[in-house]
């Protein structure tokens, strides 16, 4: 498909030895090369967490580089300690079992305290559990920009159907009173429905599941019935 | 080697305990199928759903390990409690141990041999994570904090193991000769397991009374009706209740556990501590 445009990635290459998605390992950070630098020390605690919030905007989730930790609404609230010294990020895990974690979370505080805003340490926040509504508008852009269809608003009742939708329309020949024997399909015909994401590359709706899991927790595979291109679909929960 | 803990004696951190138990031995079942799955998207999936499992045992063994600590006991680590206990001392149901292929179901077919058995993963998972998701929901209202916000995460995960277990049950039970009657042999196979997840004990009445989560009976009425109503789709029906009532989550296990826990926790056993 040589007319198609693939979007290029640019969250700002590391320094060589800079580990890429994929290849992170317990102690491993990513922290973007181009961060941002101020001439002098923040002169007021609000000064310094202002300014933490703007490096964050540019730390990149290790799996969805597209997106920053802030986009992904992982990261809930900056605040000072009590010793009025320590910078502390509460992070929200996206998934139980996230090997992104703490990759996460290293990265978050190497990129404060690169940025002369430490000391810093995280803290986690289960409660609420995150939810792909909180991914931001701009955060959705990117990802569509980025190959993947962003999930659909699990507060407008998108994502409830969205899950359990697939009970609804998986095939079964028992209703009917049939016994007949049926294929057994890798991936089983879904009649299209208005609830599947779009293609975020040629913007078709007439796309279809591949699988409910995908290279990362978070993602489904999909494949567009126009394009015929197969895309990740972020997953709403 | 690294010697044995003694495992938490509080009643609170037992029930917590107990349920991260169950994610974990469960975890250990469907990440053999890691590299050995039908098909590339079925590989990831039932990994996926294994790393979810680990990630909400971690959370549990952490939480559990607090528990005993408040109690005056000893605070032992996630990994501590993961890898350093005797047999006895876990706590997970049968049904979660049991092999990826009953002996003996599959005389002289290429599952048996193999050891792995997709219908009966998939019939197991549909089994333990319609159970998880109603033990989550109860757990979401938990007096304890925390459990209450590992189980708010976790509802929402186990609900897609459960939409993915029950969309293969439905394939294989609608598909050929061949698929159905695996299907139906994992159902008789593993039904007889199930009484167990229903068996309320002590740890069960101190958990109901401290409000910190449910007494195990209180799930049996909307599992069967589940089950029953997914099995019914492909003409199948709950096997008949039998007296056997497994005991697993007492600490006493199938021949299967200690094969499982060998795998489990060698590495852990033989290089203390070790990390990568």
């Amino acid at each position: 498909m040589s007319e198609v445009t693939w979007p290029t990635l640019d969250f700002g290459a590391g320094p060589p030895g800079t580990p890429t998605a994929g290849s992170a390992a317990p102690g491993a950070t990513f922290v973007p090369s181009a961060l941002p630098a101020w001439p002098a020390p923040p002169a007021t605690p609000q000064e310094r967490l202002e300014r933490a919030w703007a490096v964050l905007q540019q730390v990149p989730d290790p799996e969805v580089p597209a997106v920053s930790v802030c986009d992904l609404g992982i990261v809930r609230e900056l605040q000072v300690a009590d010793d009025e010294r320590t910078l502390v990020a509460v992070l929200t895990p996206t998934y139980s079992g996230c090997p992104a974690t703490e990759v996460i979370e290293a990265s978050v505080i190497a990129a404060l305290e690169a940025c002369g805003l430490g000391p810093a340490r995280v803290q986690q926040r289960r409660s609420p559990a995150w939810t792909t509504d909180w991914i931001s508008e701009a955060g959705r852009r990117k990802l569509r920009e980025y190959g993947i269809a962003p999930p659909e608003r699990c507060d407008a009742g998108g994502p409830a159907s969205a899950a359990t939708g697939v009970d609804g329309q998986a095939p079964s020949f028992a209703a009917a009173g049939g016994v007949v024997a049926v294929p057994i399909r890798i991936h089983p015909r879904r009649p299209v429905t208005a609830a599947a994401p779009a293609c975020p590359r040629c913007g078709s709706p007439r796309t279809e599941r591949l699988a409910a899991f995908g290279a990362t927790a978070c993602k489904a595979l999909h494949r567009c019935l126009d394009c015929r291109e197969p895309f990740e679909h972020f997953k709403p929960i | 080697m690294t010697a044995s803990i003694v495992a938490p004696r509080d009643p609170a951190a037992r029930y917590v305990m107990r349920l991260g138990d169950t994610c974990l031995i469960l975890a250990q079942r469907v990440a053999e199928w890691c590299g050995h799955a039908p098909i590339l998207e079925e590989d990831i999936a039932l990994t996926n759903m294994a790393l979810d499992l680990i990630g909400q045992a971690r959370a549990l063994f952490t939480l559990a390990g607090g528990l005993e600590a408040r109690a005056g006991g000893t605070c032992f680590d996630e990994d501590q409690l993961a890898f350093l206990r005797e047999e006895r001392d876990y706590l997970n149901p049968v049904l979660v141990e049991l092999p990826n292929a009953l002996p003996g179901a599959l005389p002289g077919s290429a599952a048996g041999a193999s050891g792995r058995d997709f219908a009966f993963t998939v019939l197991r998972n549909a089994m333990m994570a319609t159970w998880l998701e109603l033990l989550w929901r109860h757990l979401a209202a938990s007096t304890e904090p925390e459990l209450a916000a590992i189980a708010g995460k976790a509802v929402k995960e186990a609900r897609y193991h459960r939409e993915h277990a029950s969309d293969w049950v439905r394939r294989l039970g609608d598909g050929t000769d061949e698929s159905a009657r695996r299907l139906d042999a994992a159902l008789q196979g593993c039904w007889r397991f199930h009484a167990e997840l229903f068996a309320a004990d002590a740890l069960d009445e101190a958990a109901a009374a401290s409000g910190l989560g449910p007494r195990a009976d209180a799930l049996r009425e909307a599992w069967h009706e589940a089950m029953t109503a997914l099995l019914a789709e492909v003409r199948l029906a709950p096997p008949a209740t039998t007296a056997f009532v497994s005991q697993g989550r007492q600490g006493v296990h199938s021949e299967a556990m200690g094969y499982l826990l060998a795998t489990m926790q060698h590495l852990q056993r033989a290089f203390p501590g070790g990390a990568w």
